[in-house]
């Protein structure tokens, strides 16, 4: 399967998500590059965490108006996988491919820990290798990790199964307390309707070499990877 | 020469910063009087930021060679081998000045600075860390205002340039209550073949300038950073510069994607006193002269006067020398990152640093005077208050009747107490190459495919030096390589930051010129050159006097295989909790009599730099046997405390019997040198106490970590601590949320 890591200038994550298609999961990336409008023959996509632009105006505020993102839009729209982590999520939401936004940690600081999250849906392309309610650790890193949308909108993904993550304490619990950021219903991570563009604030890749510690977050990449192999075979 | 004579009134030069014979000496270099452009070069390459004048002298105390050095001091950071034809190369860094008055931008253009050395050097920056000191935050706002701003301003501009921020240290006392201490240090990795160096080698080379646009911001930094902080230094304010991380984050690309290619000779970062001093020192290696003409800077402000345009300190600059006939190559992969490169200059081969303003030859000096900042030997005078403070006696202090209390007390302390107020802030992920956190003896990064990681230190003790300055530096040496040791790291090499007052003042010299030596002699000891470093010096203001002297430490080590990375926490109920080193009754300058008594009194713990050599040795080499499942040096707040932190961290409780005759406080307080505390599996313990009887080394089993969550310590069959983990835990967890809170 092939993969392309969209690359702003100042996204910092791009080269994690990369080393983690390539040397932890052994599958074809390479580089996307934001004045590109042809992607070339791709799978996925993952838009990288980051400052693109330096967050000016507000992050994800210009980047999704680069050349590469009519093209990503494009790829969507066909139905091809696209996943946006931290401020790849805050530029999906800002390009409308995702509901709502992204507001500043009601705690008013940059958050940097391991996160532990629980799975609200485990019947979907990005989260297949995991069971509905597995809890797994995930660091988070942002400052504008706040998810807020209107209530019509909020009920209406509950309803559809498109909350992916919820942030919660290592028992699985969910509440005020055990929200870093101040999100509407603890919302870590989310899905279109048509169920192949995600966004999430934690960081699965930060989470998929085992020599860091972790590795609960490789699911998500394994899961697209099986995805597209169903697809294809 | 344009300037006429009478330009040079007089005073000029003393409200430059130069005395009267530095003036004197600078006309006999010329054979003439200065014009104010020269006037302006010469005030900022002769301060003590740029030229050292009272620190070099006492640098030839240093070692700076060994089998892994690949770069002494003198380039823009120092580097040593890691194998495999990689290289590492690291340096820290002072912006003390600007972060007392702009606390926001002077720590986060901190950052940036020593991120730029890093890549100066065609490195990847791949770490940051710091070394911050605060007055005590209290009732009023101002200190914890400071602490906070700091703090966001680090974060701000390290989690956006995306280099990790792993460790550092936090530090408190009021005698930095005037004056905080910010130093920065960065690490980049490299293959040995990508090094660059800052010469400007080739005549007719170009000299190129890329990055942020040139404008007022920072005029004389340089200057400023070599006086005392004034309580009125609004005036000054000229001298803090403006940070954009973004612009440092394309500058990093660009730069590396340059220098991949064969068009660069030399690359220097734009630090203190801007185009000037990084044009001068890489004219000065190569023995050439240069000429730029200010007219071609790109500026952002108007009518700017060539010496401002020289000695401004806009961040996120970088100068390159290229090679005639590549820089339309070169400006054409900046442009891919929107930025530009732009000729300023060129190399000469006249030895002279010629300032032009639209051809026109507005300043023009020898090179080498500019680098031949006069040095300063000056007599230095013990400080009064040690005839007073070496007069302690253990028997001076009561000893506390509640134990636990005063251990509750030490693990609240917010020298000691848990940071993750602090680090949570920052990024310490990004990059994916940290194995071991902040919070640890040592941050731990590995190095992508391969076995090995590079550990890393920042530490330092402004008591210990206060009042001992000698041992007090060789003891932060000594610990420094302790974290490294516990960490599974062999120590490499050191980069120095030499915070102090005003060296003029014998007092001050006396402990610089000391610690200099306590330096020097650890390093030797155990074997970790000094590779780099930076001085700052006249922290002091009128209401609060001098700082501590604080040399500050940025170590780093080899950890060479991923299996031997260790940490402190204690692992498994059932483990033996082995003490290595020997327990004195040395009670002076230790955290303990600080914060319990109030009272910063008493002499630094004796250091055997030998021994401390040979047990590191058998750290180490126990923990590359894979004998060890914890490891932790025993330092502030001793024995209790640092037992206490394992047991917090492994969320395990300890049972503790010791046997001795030492007073309780100096058994579980006191601070003595060369102490480990490690955690061994039954099956590997005999190996361990063995080892250490075959070297000579005191090793001895005083414990065993327990599921019970009670941290318990007997000695002589009496019960001298008995206390809870929970309580243990709140008391070092909450206590910096506690002291940060806006109410408190």
């Amino acid at each position: 399967m092939n993969w392309g890591v969209l690359l702003f200038p100042g996204s910092n994550c791009a080269e994690d998500c990369f080393h983690v298609i390539d040397s932890v999961l052994g599958e074809p990336v390479r580089y996307l590059w934001h004045k590109d409008t042809d992607l070339g023959q791709l799978d996925a996509i993952i838009l990288p965490g980051g400052f693109s632009y330096g967050d000016h105006l507000r992050p994800g505020a210009i980047a999704h108006l680069s050349p590469a993102m009519t093209a990503v839009k494009a790829f969507a729209e066909k139905g091809g996988l696209v996943i946006g982590i931290c401020n790849g999520f805050q530029i999906l939401t800002e390009a409308r491919m995702l509901p709502g936004s992204l507001l500043q940690n009601k705690g008013l600081k940059f958050l940097c820990q391991d996160q532990t999250l629980k799975v609200e849906n485990a019947s979907t392309a990005f989260t297949s290798e995991y069971e509905t309610g597995d809890v797994i650790i995930c660091p988070i890193a942002h400052n504008e990790g706040n998810y807020y949308a209107k209530s019509e909108t909020i009920a209406e993904m509950e309803r559809n199964g498109q909350v992916l993550f919820r942030y919660c304490d290592p028992q699985g619990l969910v509440n005020d307390s055990t929200n870093p950021n101040g999100s509407i219903n603890s919302i870590a991570g989310i899905i279109n309707r048509q169920g192949n563009v995600v966004g999430m604030m934690p960081h699965p890749e930060r989470s998929s070499d085992s020599v860091l510690g972790l590795s609960a977050g490789k699911g998500v990449f394994v899961s697209m990877i099986k995805h597209i192999q169903t697809l294809n075979s | 020469m344009t300037k006429k004579k009478a330009d040079m009134e007089e005073n000029l030069w003393r409200k430059a910063g130069l005395t009267d014979s530095e003036y004197e000496l600078l006309t006999k270099h010329m054979g003439r009087a200065p014009n104010v452009v020269e006037l302006a070069l010469y005030a900022q390459m002769w301060s003590e930021h740029c030229g050292y004048t009272h620190t070099r002298p006492l640098f030839k105390h240093f070692l700076t060679t060994g089998p892994r050095i690949v770069q002494g001091p003198g380039e823009n950071a120092g580097i040593v081998d890691i194998d495999d034809d990689e290289v590492i190369t690291f340096k820290l860094e002072s912006h003390n000045h600007p972060s007392a008055i702009a606390p926001f931008q002077g720590a986060a253009t901190g950052v940036g600075g020593i991120i730029r050395d890093i890549l100066a050097m065609g490195a990847y920056p791949i770490a940051s860390l710091n070394s911050l000191h605060f007055g005590h935050p209290g009732a009023k706002g101002h200190t914890r205002w400071l602490i906070s701003e700091v703090i966001h301003g680090i974060g701000e501009y390290g989690n956006c340039v995306g280099v990790p921020t792993v460790g550092g240290e936090v530090r408190f006392s009021n005698a930095y209550k005037g004056n905080p201490l910010v130093n920065a240090m960065c690490v980049g990795f490299m293959k040995k073949s990508e090094i660059k160096k800052a010469i400007a080698t080739g005549v007719g080379n170009s000299l190129m300038i890329v990055g942020n646009l040139t404008g007022r911001d920072g005029m004389g930094g340089a200057s400023f950073a070599s006086k005392d902080l004034e309580d009125e230094n609004d005036e000054d304010r000229g001298a803090i510069q403006v940070g954009d991380p973004f612009m440092e984050k394309l500058l990093i690309e660009a730069c590396l994607e340059v220098f991949a290619e064969d068009y660069v000779v030399g690359v220097q970062d734009m630090g203190a006193a801007g185009i000037l001093s990084s044009s001068v020192e890489t004219a000065s290696k190569a023995g050439n002269g240069v000429e730029i003409d200010v007219a071609l800077v790109p500026k952002r402000e108007e009518k700017m006067r060539p010496e401002e345009v020289m000695i401004s300190e806009s961040q996120e600059r970088m100068l390159l020398i290229v090679k005639k006939g590549m820089e339309e190559k070169v400006n054409k992969i900046f442009h891919k990152w929107d930025l530009h490169a732009v000729v300023i200059g060129q190399v000469t081969d006249d030895g002279f640093y010629r300032v032009l303003e639209d051809g026109k030859t507005v300043g023009e000096v020898p090179v080498w005077s500019l680098m031949d900042a006069p040095t300063y030997v000056l007599e230095g005078k013990e400080p009064a208050h040690l005839a007073e403070t070496l007069k302690f006696k253990n028997e001076d202090v009561e000893i506390p009747k509640d134990l636990n209390d005063v251990l509750l007390k030490l693990l609240a302390s917010p020298d000691i107490c848990s940071k993750t107020w602090v680090y949570r802030q920052y990024d310490h992920r990004v990059q994916m190459n940290t194995v071991v956190k902040p919070g640890s003896d040592a941050a731990i990064v590995r190095i992508k495919g391969r076995d090995k990681a590079i550990g890393i230190t920042m530490d330092s003790n402004g008591r210990y030096c206060y009042l001992n300055p000698k041992r007090g530096a060789m003891s932060i040496v000594a610990e420094s390589a302790r974290n490294q040791v516990v960490s599974g790291a062999e120590p490499i090499a050191i980069t120095d930051g030499l915070n102090f007052g005003n060296p003029e003042k014998p007092d001050v010299y006396f402990q610089l010129e000391q610690t200099i030596i306590g330096l020097s002699e650890a390093c030797r000891a155990l074997n970790t050159p000094v590779i780099g470093g930076n001085a700052s010096l006249y922290n002091q203001t009128p209401e609060f006097g001098s700082i501590y002297p604080t040399p500050i430490i940025g170590m780093t080590g080899l950890v060479k295989s991923l299996a031997h990375v260790t940490t402190m926490e204690f692992k498994a109920a059932g483990d033996f909790i082995v003490l290595v080193g020997e327990t004195k009754d040395e009670l002076g300058a230790s955290e303990y009599l600080d914060r319990i008594h109030g009272l910063v009194t008493g002499d630094v713990p004796e250091l055997d730099l030998e021994l401390e050599a040979d047990t590191q040795k058998y750290i180490l080499e126990t923990i590359r046997s894979g004998w060890i499942k914890s490891a932790h040096d025993v330092g502030d707040g001793g024995l209790a405390v640092s037992l206490a932190e394992s047991c917090i961290q492994g969320k395990l409780g300890a049972v503790v019997t010791l046997d001795t005759d030492l007073r309780s406080d100096s058994l579980l307080f006191g601070e003595s040198q060369t102490r480990f505390l490690l955690s061994v599996a039954e099956e590997n313990l005999d190996q361990v106490i063995n080892e250490a009887a075959s070297r000579g080394i005191e090793a001895a089993v005083i414990g065993r970590a327990t599921q019970e969550p009670i941290i318990t310590i007997h000695n002589n069959g009496l019960k001298l601590v008995d206390v809870s983990l929970d309580d243990c835990s709140n008391a070092f967890n909450n206590a910096f949320d506690l002291l940060m809170k806006a109410d408190a």
